[in-house]
């Protein structure tokens, strides 16, 4: 299953990389998102699936799945959130001041 | 101890405020009583007569980095230069330059060249030596372009550092080389592995390198054609670094390392015809010039080539000539630049042409200029340490094959040819020190100059008059200055003690004298008849020129950079992320195939049971179909409502691989998220746009994510299969319910184990919405859209 999982993370790398290559600014910001999902789902499988009950103590229960990963993957969901709501903004902003979301337009001059 | 090696740093450190009061003291008083107290302190060394360790620290004993400084006689020899020559070119700049000056930048330049100077001569670790050795180079560049306003300042400046570097490359290089043969950064250890160093393989690279860092250095053919250049510096710097000190630095090498090099043949034959080649067209080739202070430095050139040549034979007499030339060089080219600075100072102008008949209007300095420039060409009389020293090379040119037996023929043809080669080169030294001398301060001058020309203050001309009388001095007391400070030097350099040199003036009628004899009686034809002659320069060098190279290469290389830095550095975001992604990618690939990463037997590849693993399969293909939809999209909404099925797909495994906390944390977000991107939809243009890629690069970018992809499944591959220490998460389990007092870990391990990052991250979060925020008040307010 782990395999499965690795390669289905390394699919959506691919996808992301690809996205954030594009020009249209809105696809970076979807391009990270995907990256960011890409991430959280690679951390977990590095934690092990499925080889216990979910990390909630219970009497009795000795096997747990790892909780470390998903301690770090929650604090990183909150993360990009920020991240990409803030992308977002930016990208708004970046739209209304120079009227064009596209990369290759958003180069700075020769000699600033 | 190590006060007196690093004072010149620390002054140099005081004086931008000490320099806020220029104007009711001169700074350089600082730096004249810095290096007159060095000197002084030195002194005291040589008198103590022995090898002193200074001070020792160890940096990383490891990499055999450390700061150790000592001193023996060679060192104290040159450290005794530095700060001498430092103290009087400090006085003398007082009155050269004007308070107007930047004179806080100038005393720190000249200050930190002199503790890196310092540095050199006294350094035992090699790599302390180099470190000193580039800081030369760098306070030279900066003190060039002092007055950075003129162009030929600017471009001297670059030329002198581009060359100087260029060795300081190689020096690296040849240091690294003697560290890996004789595993020691220690100067004097290397020094006793003579053997070792001499039959490894590398020697021949080693003696390379060294030589191109000390021709680089010292201005030898054909890497001599900064030093003219470098004349754009202030005077006092011409004489300090120009003529007397750093220009020696790559005798210093050289003679550093004589223990080891002047076994090899190679090293004479390689050292010996790169000295006299400098030596006759250093000579030559001041004849032709028109500035004075550019014959002073074809003059320098030439003179380091005599020394140069002397450190190739490597015979006694001839290293102790070397050393002896080294101090009388100093001497009456420093009291020369010193009188060329006052003449400049005084008349306005450095053009030959335009002088003439100085001698009425400034004894003194006429005086000055006599003396060292009679000195300088070997003039047979007993005043004159120029001609005892000469003297020295005529005598130890003409011993050469009684001294030193040679294995090879060519170097024993070399070793017969040397004499006349010598005689030859210093012919021209005794013509340009003529020319020099006499039409400055005799013959008729222009008007203009004539009239305002006076001898400068006492202040001014302090400096070289005390320079000249320690050319007098050595001429009257040679064996004195021989046996306290040269003998011990030149002892350091041979790595044994040496018999006794008593330099006398009349040797009775001996090869020395009478080559001494045909130089002068030539160089007067010549110079009385150089009318006739000076057509030769239209022949020879014509336009061949080093600088004719230098200025190719240099134009050659600055377009190329041009070329290569437009290419890369071209603005696009995109294609700086596409470079750094497939680097990244690359990297990680080579290396991970490199070690040999993968160890297959501790992956699970149990095939997966269909009934059971159906749901996650099933939810796997439903994300990846809609991460390639959401991509190929054209349409805004709907690529990022098929992004959204990818965030609720994640979460659904996050429900199916037992982690509930984070099946919430994602559904909520994901929700969110979504919104967020809808509300500022309207904004954001269609992305329609994108078909009208070029195909090509399409292709790239298809290739260089897959690639990415691939790096990261290997990636994940990799530390999957590698488990190596058993994981800390078992820490959690057992003590979250008694140190944490919760049954949920992960929310025991969030905010109370690692309750400092969920801190953090919480201020991330803020910060965002700070920026957010500001993002958009910014549009309310901005007014102009």
């Amino acid at each position: 299953m782990e395999i499965i999982m690795i390669v289905l993370a390394g699919i959506l790398f691919g996808f992301a990389v690809y996205n954030i290559l594009q020009k249209r600014l809105l696809r970076i910001i979807i391009g990270t998102a995907l990256l960011s999902h890409a991430a959280h789902l690679f951390i977990l499988t590095m934690g092990k699936l499925k080889r216990g009950a979910a990390p909630v103590l219970v009497d009795g229960t000795e096997n747990y799945t790892d909780p470390l990963p998903q301690a770090l993957i929650l604090t990183s969901i909150v993360i990009s959130f920020g991240v990409t709501s803030l992308l977002l903004v930016l990208a708004y902003r970046a739209v209304k001041t120079n009227g064009t979301d596209n990369m290759e337009e958003l180069r700075g001059n020769d000699h600033d | 101890m190590i006060v007196a090696i690093l004072m010149p740093f620390l002054i140099a450190m005081c004086i931008p405020f000490i320099a806020k009061f220029k104007y009711r003291i001169h700074t350089g008083y600082a730096v004249f009583v810095t290096s007159l107290s060095l000197f002084l302190y030195f002194l005291v060394l040589l008198i103590s007569g022995e090898t002193n360790i200074l001070y020792r620290y160890s940096w990383i004993p490891s990499l055999g980095l450390d700061l150790t400084f000592y001193t023996d006689g060679l060192a104290l020899f040159f450290a005794l230069l530095i700060s001498g020559i430092g103290a009087l070119v400090a006085f003398y700049s007082i009155f050269y330059l004007n308070r107007e000056e930047r004179l806080g930048s100038f005393y720190v330049y000249l200050l930190l060249f002199m503790g890196a100077m310092l540095g050199i001569v006294t350094s035992d670790n090699i790599y302390a030596l180099y470190t000193f050795w580039e800081l030369t180079s760098v306070s030279s560049f900066l003190l060039i372009s002092f007055w950075f306003t003129r162009k030929a300042s600017t471009d001297g400046a670059l030329k002198s550092m581009l060359i100087t570097f260029i060795g300081g490359f190689a020096l690296l290089g040849g240091l690294v080389l003697l560290h890996l043969v004789t595993g020691t950064t220690s100067i004097r250890e290397i020094l006793t592995q003579g053997d070792l160093i001499l039959t490894s393989d590398w020697f021949p690279l080693i003696v390379v390198l060294l030589l191109l860092a000390a021709c680089t250095k010292s201005a030898q053919f054909p890497f001599h054609i900064w030093l003219p250049d470098a004349m754009e510096a202030p005077t006092p710097v011409s004489a300090y670094l120009h003529s007397a000190t750093m220009v020696k630095a790559g005798l210093f090498l050289l003679l550093r390392f004589t223990p080891v090099l002047k076994e090899s043949e190679a090293f004479f034959i390689a050292v010996s015809i790169i000295g006299l080649v400098t030596l006759f067209w250093g000579s030559y080739m001041a004849v032709r010039q028109t500035d004075l202070k550019g014959i002073l430095a074809y003059s320098t050139i030439s003179q380091l080539g005599m020394i140069m040549a002397m450190i190739g034979y490597g015979t006694e007499a001839a290293i102790f000539a070397a050393i002896f030339h080294i101090l009388n060089h100093a001497t009456f080219k420093g009291s020369l630049f010193m009188a060329v600075g006052i003449i400049d100072h005084e008349t306005g102008t450095r053009d030959i042409r335009k002088l003439g008949g100085l001698w009425k209007l400034m004894p003194v300095t006429g005086i000055i200029s006599i003396l060292a420039s009679f000195s300088m060409a070997g003039v047979p009389l007993p005043i004159l340490n120029g001609f005892y020293s000469k003297e020295e090379f005529f005598s130890s040119s003409w011993d050469l094959t009684a001294d030193r037996a040679f294995s090879t023929d060519f170097a024993a043809v070399l070793a017969n040819i040397v004499p006349y080669v010598a005689v030859a080169g210093s012919i021209f030294t005794f013509v340009y020190s003529m020319y020099f001398y006499f039409r400055t301060f005799t013959g008729k001058a222009e008007k203009d100059t004539a009239e305002k020309a006076h001898d400068p203050k006492f202040g001014m001309l302090a400096s070289p008059v005390l320079l000249v009388s320690g050319v007098l001095l050595i001429s009257i007391f040679p064996n004195w200055f021989s046996r306290h400070l040269l003998q011990p030097a030149a002892n350091a350099v041979y790595g044994e003690t040496m018999k006794e040199h008593s330099i006398h003036f009349w040797h009775g009628l001996v090869p020395a004298f009478i080559m001494s004899l045909i130089v002068v009686a030539l160089g007067i034809v010549l110079y009385i008849t150089r009318k006739y002659w000076t057509v030769l320069y239209n022949v020879l060098p014509g336009k061949l020129s080093g600088n004719i190279v230098y200025a190719s290469l240099l134009s050659a290389s600055e377009k190329q950079t041009k070329v290569v830095n437009d290419r890369i550095v071209n603005g696009s975001i995109r294609q700086y992320n596409a470079i750094i992604i497939s680097v990244i990618s690359i990297v990680t690939l080579v290396i991970l195939f490199g070690t040999n990463s993968f160890d297959l037997r501790n992956i699970d590849t149990s095939p997966v049971s269909l009934p059971q693993s159906l749901p996650e399969l099933a939810v796997a293909f439903i994300m990846i179909a809609a991460a390639f939809g959401s991509t190929v999209s054209q349409k805004k909404l709907t690529a990022v409502i098929i992004l959204g099925v990818v965030g609720y797909g994640l979460s659904i495994l996050f429900v199916l691989f037992r982690a509930p906390d984070l099946a919430l944390t994602q559904l909520s977000i994901e929700t969110i998220t979504v919104v967020l991107f809808l509300l500022c939809f309207r904004h954001l243009p269609e992305m329609e746009q994108e078909r009208k890629e070029k195909r090509s690069k399409k292709i790239t970018n298809i290739f260089i994510a897959s690639l990415c992809g691939l790096m990261m499944m290997l990636v994940g591959l990799a530390a999957y299969s590698q488990r190596l220490f058993p994981s800390i998460s078992e820490y959690f389990v057992k003590y979250s319910y008694k140190l944490g007092g919760g049954d949920n870990i992960v929310n025991v391990i969030l905010v109370d184990f690692r309750g400092l990052d969920t801190l953090f991250e919480i201020t991330v979060l803020a910060i965002a919405a700070l920026g957010i925020y500001s993002l958009i008040k910014l549009r309310q307010k901005g007014g102009d859209r």
